[in-house]
């Protein structure tokens, strides 16, 4: 990228050569490109740096305090080397009565069963809503579409006297059914359903292929991107759900990460390593999940307030 | 939750080429006529259908339901009591008056205090990112990661830096002469600085990335050409930027007001609503009712005035949004 403006013509006119180039490539042209060398560079990164570093060090100092002692965090809460370097905390953690190892498989698990029940119950009422034309179409995506601008406190309480019916308090079935039905995931699947080429779908029908084969083979496969976006957020938005399970859950076995880190606080509130230890278990999974997907999740974010 | 908002104002703007569902009957798609096929539809849709009715449409009515009885789990039988619940919430002296709306009132300061910052911040950042520099998108995830931790781990997180005694925070000013008492998480004003202050430590990177997004769209041409007409750094921002971004920016003004009214969690790990009830938010106040004290119907009711207001807000803003674009 950055070789390429001095190839390109500077001197005469240079609106008329843009004129046929993609408005990616003009893009470059009209702005300035900064690099460290100039002093506006120079000021430009170090407030990019800087704020970096308020958003890194907090978590680098909580992952470098997880592995102190207790007394070498308060007697050198800012040494970057624990001293000794002790697991301690992570040892307190597993054999404590605190089962956070628990919790992280309680949490994979719930956001595990919600994303699949997500993907696979959205991606089929999306097609259907994207590619079919039947009785009530409108009322039903009408529906879903209202939905998403209700706020989730409505559905709180009934949704707790509904899931104490089902029998299903203090279950994983309370922490991922409910939250399964995914207005948001029908209407993001169906939004890429119906950008897609419907000319696939017509010769696969002349071919005698059924609804159900069209979604399978030639909708699914197409759709990858979208449906991986979509597990991504799915999961992520369960692992770090704290309001429903708070409540829903109640003995501590049955806990997932988010609630049981704030019961971790307050059974360990002045062992500082032992809270930031279970901070890392709990982001970790996510971090790791980020770094695989940072491009999707960025992009998915990024593309709402244009499209919108 | 902040994705449904982008949701409900996709439709409309979709780009004509995309295919908006056919009107059932002039459809044209399909030279032999698009067949109704009714049944397979809904076998498609069923399983979806199923969830969605038993875990969104039933308790959204039952909640409405659950607004006008004074439910309580503890009894076998519910009683009617009409709309004493909401009578209640709009008379001073009842039970919930006071409790209730000094929560909204909280959460109204949150969501005035907070707002602006999430807004300027992440613009600023994004302006910052929209230069073409090397390691732009290294910066991006960087921004963006705190966002995909939880709101308990944020909570402990800062709960343990801001401490009045032992946190880090305090340390650190102590080292460059500043007061070392400041107490973040057990007074006010300082609760609310702490919590704007994490609030847009965690979220900052997703406002800044859809902005961002937004500042790509301007056309590199208005910005040439304001350039011949001799205007500066300073003057393009309020001239060319804020302009083009003007459409992003209210799509993203609604959504962080929506999220910030909506905020329990920071309020709950990092102040216990306190001191007294003063950052004690409406989701708390009424989760805490309905489902910490049993006090259900009440909560109900609460909840659909949280809704109200909250619709009436986004309706201000879509009516902003499109005087502002006639």
């Amino acid at each position: 990228m950055t070789t390429s403006t001095p190839t390109r013509p500077r001197d005469g006119d240079s609106a008329g050569p843009n004129n046929d180039r993609t408005d990616a490539i003009r893009h470059d042209s009209g702005k300035r490109r900064f690099r460290p060398r100039t002093v506006r560079g120079m000021v430009l990164y170090a407030v990019l740096v800087v704020v970096s570093l308020i958003i890194v060090l907090p978590l680098v100092w909580v992952l470098i305090t997880s592995f102190k002692t207790d007394g070498d965090v308060i007697t050198n809460p800012y040494s970057i080397f624990p001293n000794p370097f002790s697991t301690e905390a992570y040892a307190t953690l597993s054999s404590g009565q605190q089962p956070i190892f628990r919790w992280l498989l309680n949490s994979f698990l719930a956001a595990s069963l919600q994303t699949i029940i997500i993907l696979v119950t959205a991606s089929a009422a999306a097609y259907a809503l994207a590619r079919l034309e039947f009785r009530g179409k409108k009322l039903v995506f009408g529906l879903i579409i209202a939905t998403l601008l209700v706020p989730p406190v409505i559905f709180l309480i009934p949704n707790y006297l509904i899931v104490q019916n089902l029998g299903w308090l203090d279950t994983i079935w309370a922490i991922s059914i409910p939250g399964a039905a995914s207005a948001f995931g029908v209407f993001f699947l169906r939004q890429f359903f119906v950008g897609l080429p419907m000319e696939i779908e017509e010769a696969a029908r002349i071919d005698g292929a059924g609804d159900f084969r069209i979604f399978m083979q030639i909708i699914i496969p197409l759709s990858k991107p979208a449906l991986s976006t979509l597990a991504v957020l799915s999961f992520l938005a369960n692992w770090n759900d704290f309001l429903w399970p708070i409540y829903v859950l109640l003995s501590p076995e049955n806990l997932t990460l988010q609630p049981g880190l704030s019961q971790l606080q307050g059974a360990y509130s002045t062992h500082f390593s032992i809270v930031m230890a279970g901070a890392v278990i709990a982001s970790v999974p996510v971090l790791i999940l980020f770094a695989i997907a940072q491009r999707q999740i960025v992009e998915s974010v990024a593309s709402s307030g244009v499209k919108g | 939750m902040t994705n449904s908002v982008s949701a409900v104002a996709g439709p409309n703007p979709a780009a004509p080429g995309v295919a908006v569902p056919p009107s059932s009957r002039r459809s044209r798609v399909g030279a032999t006529g698009v067949p109704r096929r009714t049944g397979t539809a809904y076998l498609f849709l069923a399983p979806f259908l199923v969830l969605f009715t038993v875990f969104v449409i039933v308790p959204g009515v039952f909640g409405l339901v659950i607004s006008v009885t004074d439910w309580s789990p503890f009894k076998a039988e519910q009683s009617f009591i009409g709309f004493q619940n909401y009578i209640d919430l709009f008379t001073p002296g009842s039970i919930t008056f006071g409790d209730f709306w000094q929560s909204m009132g909280a959460t109204g300061i949150f969501t005035l205090l907070s707002v602006p910052v999430m807004l300027v911040v992440p613009l600023l950042l994004a302006v910052l990112l929209n230069n073409k520099i090397k390691g732009g998108t290294v910066f991006r995830a960087i921004f963006f990661a705190p966002y995909v931790l939880g709101v308990a781990v944020i909570g402990v997180i800062w709960r343990y830096i801001l401490d009045t005694q032992s946190g880090m925070l305090n340390n650190l000013l102590g080292f460059i002469g500043l007061p070392t008492d400041i107490p973040w998480t057990v007074d006010v004003p300082w609760a609310w600085v702490s919590l704007v202050g994490v609030t847009v430590w965690w979220t900052l990177g997703f406002n800044a990335v859809i902005l961002l997004a937004g500042l790509k769209g301007i056309s590199a041409d208005l910005y040439e050409a304001a350039s011949l007409d001799g205007a500066g750094t300073i003057r393009k921002f309020f001239s060319v930027t804020l302009p083009g971004l003007r459409p992003v920016m209210l799509f993203v003004t609604t959504t962080t007001i929506l999220a910030s009214a909506n905020m329990f969690g920071q309020s709950y790990l990092l102040t216990k609503g306190g001191p007294g009830n003063a950052t004690r938010t409406a989701i708390m106040y009424i989760s805490d009712q309905g489902l910490g004290q049993s006090n259900m119907g009440a909560a109900s009711a609460m909840s659909y005035i949280l809704f109200l207001f909250l619709a009436v807000i986004s309706v201000i803003n879509f009516r902003l949004q499109r005087e502002r674009a006639e």
